[in-house]
């Protein structure tokens, strides 16, 4: 067959500059912009980290000593939302999802390579806005929450920069989303039929619908916010007749699925790495996909679980109860299809594949207390303390950000034709894997036992805990730097990769590494068994 | 299967001259619609539970008229028939009908903002008055907003449909159909904030 | 075969054992002062183990797979070509499932002994005394009624303080005293952004929201005087919000009051 599906035929390749340039350009190529938003999610990683330290030396102490309080305010609102809008979402969406649904596909590029361009430049100007409104008169202080009448009584100039940029990063992740869905959907190669590709193909499907769904619900809300701040409107405060609770549920329908726009790409990567390392077929494809899409459905009908404390009616709360408590089931399964994919392989042990693992375990630690707080007479007690900000860092970040090193370990010699260095890789998932339960394992104490979060100040009989949470988050800033070196050194003199470095069966291997421009010589081959590990299959060997 | 094969003769046929793309960007923009529909179905669920929970204070005015909507009600609603014979007569190759259906079109939603203006201008309340009159200016305003990008991407089409010169012809349909469906989409959410907002 | 069924068996058992010995003798929650709290802590006692059970038998899983399954130097080739086991994943369907059922049961069951539900049975989340709407917290009353013969007390939280209102006494105090094993009625309100009002030794919290009056009910179990905590970021100064509960013996706490009431004046 020589067909061929691309319908970016008619780019002008010659006109994009070459070398490291590109990626300083509006790069059409898919390739070129998944690694732009891996770069610039993780300068601001950085960043986002550097206030999670200086809010962890802050509270090595149990009096607010280190900074003005009202800047402790500003640090925890841009920590927040830093990670979950210029960090999380765009490296597991737009990195990987750009740099590999064409591949998975079978295509040449992205459906619309353009508006894909224009949803990549959005982040980096929206992102700097939101850091320099610091220096204006002070970022907003609100939390990434934003709850009014809070956000509307503090500085509005950083609430309303805040507000700007993350209705300009929503847009970003709404134009991603239309991309991935029309990619999967409508650009796969002929004769590729859905069910044959690789599981993060229906992650992302499932996380771009959520993202359709939902974030423009989360726009109209913070539209309707700056209103409230500009123009003396009463949506959301009481004092002209607003209703305070009604941003609430508002905002809950986009950030609550926001956890599975973040974690859902997370377990489509954690099934292309388990396999290739475990020479195992991923166990139960079938199961994957139905779980994929239950959390979808189940996940637009959960929000209201942050509210248990805000009024809500005990019918909602008794809904919402069941619903949450319900995504244990898709979840459960998908974990154990994990380890059932473990079970009887031929494991390598390597950096990839042990990230993958920390990210299990993380995962349903983090899963576990999260039944726990779908339960209304469980949250009130815990709600809004820091037995919260554990559970949610042991998804985010043991679950997501876990498995963001692992696809780097994982994809690098895809994307540069080097192998990371082994030894610095498995040095930086122990002192990771170390700093991350030292610093958020005791928090779930904390919270237990009375320390509400976003606090300054805190009762002294904390301070010893709080302590070896702030070591914790001391190794976990230490544990950047091997990962750094080791980049580094591997792009200037790692060892070459080859093209198929872990013998791999799904599509993106199939090509040269680095990738040509068009992502494949001939055409497009058809990978009908992604997971066809352990078979004789004459065709892919 | 047989669905399977078709596309993929379609896909074939079509590599040729490269149109595949036109049923992409028709799909974008009815997931971006969809999208759009998100923000409404956000303001509709805000008003919705206003309504419920809270109370209109004394002394409060919010009171609205039926007339005018009514009136921009069947505008809208005739102007999505205007459109779809603009696209009908394109189809048939007759430019100069379809321009004239598309500037018809385009001037029923200008009236269309005019009356809602109108009536702007001379409503009891104003923006800041109470929480229903903002939710009020809110929607309407939004969707407004719509449909003034909607008029001008019109008036557009409705230039690149001229005979000489024009890029919109019997070939290239996609401009036409694109605005279509985004017309017909504003006019749907019309309907439905005429409905919640003054009959309910 | 045998063998490996009787380690499978000896291995389950060992970690029900530990987790049900680490359920019941580590005890991470603060003391229990309320009749809410023992309800509370039996059910973290419950979803304490069911978790420690399912996180040791994942994490033994995992590790264990990776020693047991590493490849070996000598070894080449693929694993085995197992794609899946349907009766294996119903399985794993079913009994999560069932769990979170139970739990979900359970948990209803839980809050509606602390009297979360109880309003259920009549109007919804609010009712109405004097044209007002007041909110329900949780609750341990059938209805949200303050009965005469309880304490009432008017809560307002503000930027950054909480005052509690003594009605019958006409006095405003910045602790709340209250007798021991006697039902608290609370009325609470805010003056500027939604604060919460959490007594970790009682497992109660609420929301104070501003434009939502609610009513928050508990009776305290043990004398002592335990911290009144405002969990709802509220701004610069949030975590300097506090406030004491003192819990005190019914004599005590008629002594407190006596002092500080005075007489009415203006009504």
């Amino acid at each position: 067959m020589t067909i061929s599906i691309d319908p970016q035929k008619t780019n002008n390749e010659s006109l994009q500059p070459k070398g490291w340039l590109r990626y300083f350009s509006f790069s059409l190529d898919h390739k070129v912009i998944g690694i732009q938003y891996l770069v610039c999610g993780f300068l601001f990683y950085l960043i986002g980290g550097t206030l999670a330290s200086a809010i962890r030396i802050e509270l090595a102490s149990p009096m607010s000593d280190f900074m003005p309080r009202d800047v402790y305010n500003q640090v925890l609102t841009l920590h927040g939302t830093i990670m979950i809008f210029l960090w999380i979402v765009p490296v597991v969406n737009g990195a990987f999802g750009n740099y590999l649904i064409p591949f998975y596909v079978g295509a040449r590029d992205m459906a619309f390579p353009r508006l894909n361009a224009v949803a990549f430049w959005l982040i980096p100007p929206s992102g700097l806005m939101l850091v320099a409104s610091y220096f204006v008169e002070g970022a907003a202080q609100a939390g990434w929450t934003a709850y009014p009448p809070l956000s509307i009584t503090t500085p509005q100039s950083g609430q309303i920069i805040w507000i700007l940029s993350v209705l300009l990063l929503g847009g970003s992740s709404i134009f991603g989303g239309i991309n991935f869905i029309a990619t999967i959907i409508k650009l796969r190669r002929p004769g590729l039929k859905l069910m044959q590709l690789p599981m993060y193909c229906w992650a992302m499907l499932g996380t771009s619908l959520l993202v359709v769904l939902s974030t423009p619900v989360l726009a109209g809300t913070l539209i309707l916010l700056s209103f409230d701040i500009i123009a003396n409107t009463g949506f959301f405060n009481p004092v002209l007749g607003g209703n305070v609770v009604v941003y609430q549920h508002l905002f809950w329908f986009y950030s609550h699925p926001a956890v599975y726009i973040m974690v859902l790409p997370a377990f489509g990567l954690v099934s292309e790495i388990l396999p290739v390392h475990a020479r195992k077929p991923l166990f139960g494809y079938t199961t994957m996909v139905f779980s994929i899409m239950g959390i979808v459905v189940l996940g637009l009908v959960v929000w209201a679980h942050h509210m248990f404390t805000s009024g809500t009616p005990p019918w909602m709360r008794l809904f919402f109860t069941i619903a949450t408590a319900f995504i244990a089931v898709p979840t459960g399964i998908k974990f154990f299809n994990w380890v059932a994919t473990l079970w009887g392989g031929k494991i390598s042990i390597n950096s990839a594949i042990l990230f993958s693992c920390g990210f299990i375990i993380n995962f349903v630690f983090g899963g576990i207390t999260g039944v726990a707080l779908a339960q209304v007479p469980f949250d009130i007690h815990v709600h809004d303390t820091y037995f919260v900000v554990a559970h949610f860092h042991y998804i985010v970040y043991g679950g997501t950000v876990f498995i963001i090193f692992s696809s780097i370990y994982h994809w690098f010699p895809k994307v540069t034709g080097k192998m990371l260095n082994e030894k610095l890789g498995i040095l930086h998932f122990i002192i990771t894997f170390i700093g991350f339960n030292l610093c958020f394992a005791p928090q779930h104490w904390l919270g237990l036992n009375g320390m509400p979060r976003r606090v300054a100040e805190y009762d002294p009989q904390f301070q010893f805990v709080n302590q070896i949470s702030s070591l914790g988050a001391l190794l976990m800033a230490i544990s950047t730097i091997p990962f750094l070196i080791n980049v580094f050194l591997s792009l200037r003199n790692g060892k070459d990769a080859g093209d198929n470095p872990w013998n791999a069966l799904t599509p993106e291997w199939l090509t040269s590494s680095p990738p040509p421009v068009e992502n494949w010589e001939g055409e497009a081959p058809l990978v009908e068994e992604p997971y066809g590990y352990g078979k004789e299959i004459s065709e892919q060997k | 299967m047989t669905t399977l094969d078709s596309s993929k003769e379609i896909q074939k046929n079509n590599s040729e001259v490269n149109e595949t793309h036109e049923d992409f960007r028709m799909f974008g923009l009815i997931t971006f619609l969809i999208a759009d529909g998100m923000t409404f179905a956000g303001f509709f669920a805000a008003y919705l539970t206003y309504k419920a929970v809270n109370p209109l204070p004394d002394g409060a005015i919010y009171e609205l008229e039926l007339p005018i909507p009514t009136l921009n009600t069947i505008l809208l609603l005739v102007s999505s028939v205007t459109f779809h014979k603009a696209g009908k007569a394109l189809l048939k190759d007759k430019n100069s009908d379809s321009q004239k259906w598309l500037f018809i079109t385009a001037f029923l939603g200008i009236i269309f903002l005019i009356c809602q203006l109108f009536e702007y201008f001379h409503l009891p309340f104003g923006l800041t008055d109470n929480l229903f009159a903002s939710t009020f200016y809110a929607l309407t305003g939004f969707h407004g907003l719509h449909v003034t990008l909607g008029t001008l991407m019109i008036l557009i089409i409705a230039w690149q449909s001229r005979i000489n010169g024009g890029r919109l012809t019997s070939q290239n349909m996609f401009p036409l159909e694109a605005v279509e469906l985004y017309w017909h989409f504003v006019d749907g959410i019309w309907v439905i904030l005429f409905i919640i907002l003054y009959l309910l | 075969m045998l063998n490996k069924n009787i380690y499978l068996i000896l291995i389950i058992s060992l970690v029900f054992a530990i987790s049900f010995w680490i359920g019941f003798n580590v005890n991470l929650l603060p003391a229990e002062a309320s009749i809410n709290a023992p309800i509370y802590d039996e059910l973290f006692k419950i979803l304490f183990i069911i978790g420690l059970i399912i996180f040791i038998g994942m994490t033994i899983a995992v590790i264990y797979s990776l020693f047991k399954f590493r490849k070996r130097n000598d070894q080449i080739g693929d694993g085995i070509a197992l794609e899946g086991n349907l009766s294996l994943e119903i399985v794993w369907t079913i009994i999560p499932s069932i769990i979170v059922l139970l739990i979900g049961l359970y948990s209803y069951n839980i809050y509606d002994r602390m009297g979360g539900m109880k309003e259920l049975n009549h109007n919804h989340e609010m009712m109405t005394s004097n044209t007002e709407k007041i909110w329900a917290g949780i609750s341990q009353t059938s209805d949200n009624e303050i009965a005469i013969n309880n304490l009432s007390i008017e809560v307002s939280a503000m930027q950054f303080a909480f005052l509690f209102n003594y009605p019958k006494g006409n006095f405003i105090s910045g602790e709340l005293h209250v007798p021991v094993d006697q039902k608290v009625s609370m009325k609470m309100e805010s003056k500027d952004v939604i604060h919460a009002f959490w007594v970790p030794e009682f497992r109660i919290k609420q929301d104070i929201i501003p434009g939502q009056p609610t009513i928050l009910n508990f009776t305290p179990t043990k004398v002592g005087k335990y911290p009144i905590i405002c969990a709802e970021l509220c701004g610069p100064y949030h975590g300097g919000m506090r406030a004491s509960i003192i819990v005190e013996e019914e004599s005590d706490y008629n002594e407190w009051f006596n002092k500080n009431k005075k007489p009415e004046v203006n009504l």
